[in-house]
């Protein structure tokens, strides 16, 4: 399967950059499909948690309000170059993934 | 002197000279732009043209800084990378048909070819490409292929500058199309592409800044708002439907033509394919 | 600089447990987020409403909250924002839209050296104001900013 989530993280001088995207729809559940005139029922990323060198530093709770293919961006101190960066997500279907990077 | 060599040298003056005029009759038309914008916006600098209305607002710049420091489209782009890099059916790629394996060479487009008598896009190219190994052509209006394909593929050419020659009588008549067309008024709004793009460059159409000819097709295709893929035919098409006028066909000789102008007017601005707008 | 090493991918509604391959050891089997969804505060259609159901009582304004928002939107589905908190001790961070059709837009919370910034992008429904709440030592102080989204004249 194709994996969803991409990460940049890097340190920068003695913080890391991280970067996260997710291809993901983050649909509201208030969009007219175009084509059948149905309403496209709400599915969207409600729970991200990121861990850095084994440790979490981030739990974000999403809304549909979070734009399509959504970003995040933050930065972590006392992190080190070569320490995994562990992004995991689950959506209000009950879909997931987690996706691993080395800081770098 | 012989009357042979006189000849020859007249003729040859009176190439040089025709062949000259061609390629001054675009290059005026261009430095004549730079000038009237360089004039209107001081403190802009040229290489600046390349973010059109963005250049009239930081806030807006500020927002497309933001967007482009990790954009939404990276599966759109490799998905464009994955139909570059896929053989075709004769087993060559994409990659054989162009100079350097299609690397630097987007700014070449549009070319007039003086054999087959018309202007040829990069679009075409593809296309051609696609039939010389075996394969249906892609629609050119459509995003999920040639949008895609071409999202890619030109961005091989980031950084390039915009290139493009009008030489011979040909290429010289398709150039004057083009630019006809650019200040030719119409539909219901009667406005022409120069009426917002050259006289009101700079100012505003409710609450979207208009900008200048000078480095409107550097950047293109491109991604709007959520992700949406445009190409530069389709933008003309939206243009003009927005003039109320009857758009033509992406890929028609009235939008090559006009793309082959409109292209000379951002010769030596450096290429940026798959950037954001609103 | 982008070494992805390895994805797991589960896709199972109800499973928890992930299958993982070879030599996983750092990925948890099970992922439990420490605060589940808050679906009161999120489904909320007052940014008071939402305040409450977050448990924020009052908010302080304060200077000291960083809120880098648009004056006007270029496209209302993807309004970048930035949002860095100076005030010690800050633990989360909130965004309210208060004219979107539910107001909590999203929530943060740092910790092991996170520090307390976030760059994200939203959908802004219409012209309205933006509130960035952050929590910090069990108090609450807020700033917000006004975002306008318009209909321009060659969008399409």
């Amino acid at each position: 399967m194709t994996q969803l989530t991409k990460i940049r993280a890097t340190m920068q001088v003695d913080v890391a950059d991280i970067r996260i995207i997710v291809t993901h729809p983050m649909e509201t559940g208030q969009r007219k499909d175009p084509k059948t005139g149905q309403v496209v029922p709400p599915h969207f990323i409600k729970n991200v948690t990121v861990t850095v060198g084994g440790k979490t530093v981030m739990e974000a709770q999403w809304s549909q309000a979070v734009s399509k293919n959504p970003y995040l961006g933050f930065r972590v101190r006392g992190a080190k170059a070569g320490d995994k960066v562990v992004v995991h997500w689950e959506d209000n279907k009950g879909e997931s993934e987690t996706t691993e990077a080395t800081l770098a | 002197m012989t009357m042979k060599r006189l000849i020859r040298i007249l003729s040859t003056i009176g190439a040089v000279a025709f062949g000259a005029s061609a390629v001054a009759g675009a290059e005026d038309d261009r430095r004549h732009f730079v000038e009237l914008y360089q004039n209107r916006f001081a403190g802009i600098q040229l290489a600046d043209y390349v973010y059109g209305a963005l250049i009239f607002s930081a806030d807006a710049k500020a927002q497309y800084d933001s967007m482009m420091v990790m954009p939404p489209w990276q599966d759109v782009i490799e998905q464009g990378r994955k139909m570059w890099e896929t053989p075709l059916k004769n087993g060559n790629t994409y990659a054989s048909c162009f100079p350097s394996e299609g690397k630097n060479v987007g700014g070449n487009y549009p070319y007039f070819d003086d054999k087959l008598g018309k202007v040829v896009t990069f679009e075409m190219a593809i296309n051609r490409c696609r039939r010389d190994n075996g394969e249906a052509e892609y629609k050119y209006d459509d995003m999920a292929t040639m949008g895609t394909l071409t999202v890619y593929a030109r961005s091989l050419s980031d950084g390039m500058s915009v290139n493009i020659k009008v030489e011979g009588v040909g290429a010289q008549a398709a150039y004057e199309t083009g630019k006809r067309f650019f200040y030719s008024r119409r539909g219901q709004l009667n406005f022409a592409c120069a009426n917002c793009h050259v006289g009101n460059a700079g100012n505003r159409v409710r609450n979207e800044f208009l900008s200048p000819v000078i480095g409107q097709t550097t950047h293109w295709p491109l991604f709007r708002g959520e992700g949406d893929l445009w190409t530069l035919q389709r933008r003309y098409v939206a243009c003009n439907a927005l003039t109320r006028a009857v758009p033509f066909a992406i890929g028609s000789e009235e939008y090559n033509n006009l793309e082959y102008f409109h292209s000379y007017m951002s010769n030596g601005l450096p290429m940026h394919t798959a950037v954001w707008r609103k | 600089m982008n070494s992805l090493r390895r994805t797991m991918l589960k896709r199972a509604g109800g499973a928890m447990l992930a299958t993982l391959g070879v030599a996983s050891g750092l990925l948890h089997a099970k992922h439990a987020f420490a605060a589940t969804w808050n679906s009161g505060a999120f489904e909320a259609k007052t940014a008071p409403d939402a305040l409450k159901q977050l448990g924020v009582p009052a908010t302080t304004d304060s200077s000291d909250i960083s809120f880098k928002a648009p004056d006007i939107a270029e496209n209302g589905a993807v309004v970048p924002f930035e949002v860095t908190s100076r005030i010690r001790g800050t633990q989360s961070i909130a965004i309210v839209v208060d004219k979107n059709p539910q107001p909590l837009a999203a929530s943060f919370t740092f910790a092991n050296g996170a520090e307390p910034t976030v760059n994200l992008r939203l959908k802004i429904g219409q012209s309205s104001n933006v509130r960035a709440i952050v929590q910090a030592n069990g108090k609450y102080y807020a700033t917000a900013r006004q975002v306008k989204v318009t209909i321009g004249g060659c969008g399409g």
